[in-house]
């Protein structure tokens, strides 16, 4: 038979596609089925949430930062109160810099999971989304006891949490974090020596040190890449510095290093919510400052002072003093920061979020040539990407 | 770095290793003109916006500086000056365990090099810029919008872009594809400003409790 010239063809990956995570539009170059160039379309979920911020007063900024990472909205919030917090100068009660450790570490498990879970469907197994999502129920349920909401929490405010959390609470959390190290194995048995999950993800998707950095991957995808950096152990915020957790890294850089590095992760965050239930202080949840913070309910019947401050906080708001600020936290995904430019008035000048899944969406081009179509979706798994916070 | 630095700022620990490097940086940066202060603990780095790209790498390639990583590359607006934007770029080094930030002004229409070439990173990053400030980043390899529609027109985190938009998106029936069309709001918009116009009390003047008195709010 005579040698067949194949032309090469561009295909359209998305933007409704269950691999994509969301409304991905990837344009593809394609030499046979291996991929010469990825051109990922993004902005599709683009809301604006930097312009309206700058149209909103310090507290009501807030809600929007659920919106971004929508797996673990409570991270966000976390660096949004930090840097107004800094901003202020402020500092918070121990309780709460707690109850925000503890519930930073529930979301980055509510995200490990998400994103481990439906990686393993990309590849082509089915049944550790069925479990993982049944202990995400259990995580979403603290969610709800603690601030009303599953997902849209809304719960860190600059000053601290926005309420303590009810009794029992702190017990519950504490009996399901003895059954799930139990989870963690099953789930690894399903997937860390599964010949097809391994035959699927090992050597796909190499990143070096070198280029992790200049790509600006930060989080798991930095540290899967041999790098030892934790925002929460090098630049600890809160109550971080007082706990005792391992960070872990891979050797290789590719996607099941990754996909290591998070399962360790979740065995750390585990001891960290172990240990934050454990120290857990009693105190107030809320700095005493009622220019910034509002009073409560009770005081607000008999003090007329206590009305004025809610009557003004939310309306007017609070002032933040003149400059700029960048503050990170790290986020299930990696760096999230948030630049803050503040003109001295309620409403912020500037808001920049800086995502983390930003950064990895624009590595996929660099990562995916040359290999083959259905490695691409490898690929975006392991990145762990969701596009609330990437095209904000 | 000398030991006479090390003794001269003895006394404020917390700010002497980030003093120290934007001395430092201050010494490298001979012949770019740049200017470097310590604010609210971070360091700031103004910068022509000629130098950026020159800059970006000295700052990627000097042992001792070492910021490695290219974090988040923005741009601030301020309509009323003359050199309208603020293109901010966020630095870090794993190294120091140290922030920087690298400020240069630019006017609008003027054109910034890219630092592409220097940190991979700075592709989408500046693709937003441009996306949504309008500022051109001479050499890069695919300045193309990347977070708006196809066929969008204007910048819109400039700050004479309206909150609303210019234009609404629908689905026309009759010809049966999605259309653009100008903003039609059933009602007008409201954007309250509820900055009063008086500073409020201040706790250092008269020496009164303030709220944040905890005596005075136990009462």
């Amino acid at each position: 038979m005579a040698e067949m010239q194949i032309k090469p063809i561009t295909m359209n990956f998305g933007p409704q596609h269950p691999a994509a995570h969301g409304v991905l539009r990837l344009v593809l170059e394609m030499d046979g089925e291996v991929i010469e160039r990825a051109d990922p379309h993004i902005g599709l979920l683009h809301r604006g949430t930097e312009k309206l911020i700058e149209h909103k007063t310090y507290l009501q900024a807030l809600p929007y930062f659920d919106r971004l990472d929508y797996v673990s909205p409570m991270n966000q919030e976390h660096a949004w109160a930090l840097s107004v917090e800094k901003a202020l100068g402020i500092t918070v009660p121990r309780r709460a810099q707690y109850i925000r450790v503890l519930y930073c570490e529930i979301g980055r498990i509510l995200n490990h999971l998400l994103n481990l879970t439906t990686f393993a469907i990309d590849v082509g197994a089915m049944t550790p989304l069925l479990w993982g999502f049944e202990e995400r129920e259990h995580l979403m349920g603290f969610y709800e006891r603690a601030c009303g909401a599953r997902l849209h929490a809304a719960y860190f405010r600059p000053g601290g949490v926005h309420q303590d959390l009810p009794d029992d609470l702190l017990r519950d959390i504490n009996n399901w974090a003895k059954t799930f190290p139990a989870f963690i194995q099953d789930m690894e048995t399903l997937l860390s020596e599964n010949r097809i999950f391994k035959q699927r993800t090992v050597d796909i998707g190499v990143i070096s040190e070198e280029d992790a950095l200049s790509l600006g991957m930060t989080g798991p995808c930095l540290r899967g890449s041999g790098v030892a950096w934790d925002l929460r152990k090098t630049q600890p915020y809160d109550a971080y510095d007082e706990m005792d957790f391992d960070v872990p890294i891979g050797k290789t850089g590719d996607c099941y290093a990754r996909y290591l590095v998070r399962i360790e992760e979740m065995r750390q965050s585990l001891r960290i919510i172990e240990q934050a239930i454990a120290g857990m202080p009693d105190g107030p949840v809320m700095a005493p400052d009622h220019k910034v913070t509002p009073p409560n309910r009770g005081e607000m019947k008999n003090s007329m002072e206590a009305l004025i401050h809610h009557f003004k906080l939310y309306t007017e708001g609070f002032r933040v003093p003149e400059g700029e600020i960048y503050t990170a936290v790290e986020a299930p995904k990696g760096e999230f920061g948030v630049y803050l430019v503040s003109d001295g008035t309620n409403k912020p000048y500037r808001c920049k979020i800086r995502a983390p899944g930003f950064y990895f969406m624009a590595a996929v081009d660099h990562l995916s040539r040359g290999h083959m179509l259905a490695d691409s979706v490898a690929i975006i798994g392991s990145l762990d990407i969701v596009f609330g916070e990437i095209d904000r | 770095m000398n030991d006479n630095d090390l003794i001269d700022n003895v006394g404020n620990i917390s700010e002497s290793p980030l003093q120290l490097m934007a001395d430092h940086l201050g010494d490298i940066g001979q012949g770019l003109s740049l200017s470097s202060k310590v604010v609210h603990g971070e360091i700031e780095l103004q910068v022509n916006a000629a130098d950026v790209a020159q800059v970006l790498m000295l700052l990627r390639d000097d042992r001792q500086a070492a910021f490695t990583q290219l974090i988040d590359l923005t741009a601030v607006d301020y309509p009323e000056r003359k050199y309208r934007f603020d293109v901010v770029y966020q630095m870090l080094s794993m190294e120091n365990n140290m922030r920087l930030r690298v400020v240069a002004a630019v006017a609008e229409g003027q054109t910034l090099p890219s630092v592409t070439g220097v940190f991979m990173s700075a592709n989408w990053a500046e693709r937003e810029v441009w996306d949504m400030f309008g500022i051109f980043f001479a050499g890069h390899p695919d300045l193309r919008r990347l977070l708006t529609d196809y066929g969008f027109e204007g910048h819109p985190l400039r700050k004479d872009f309206p909150l609303t938009g210019h234009v609404e998106v629908r689905y026309d029936d009759a010809q049966r594809r999605v259309i653009n069309e100008p903003v039609h709001l059933v009602q007008e918009f409201r954007d309250f400003d509820f900055l009063s116009p008086w500073e409020g009390m201040h706790s250092e003047l008269g020496g009164k409790p303030s709220a944040s008195d905890p005596d005075k709010t136990a009462k």
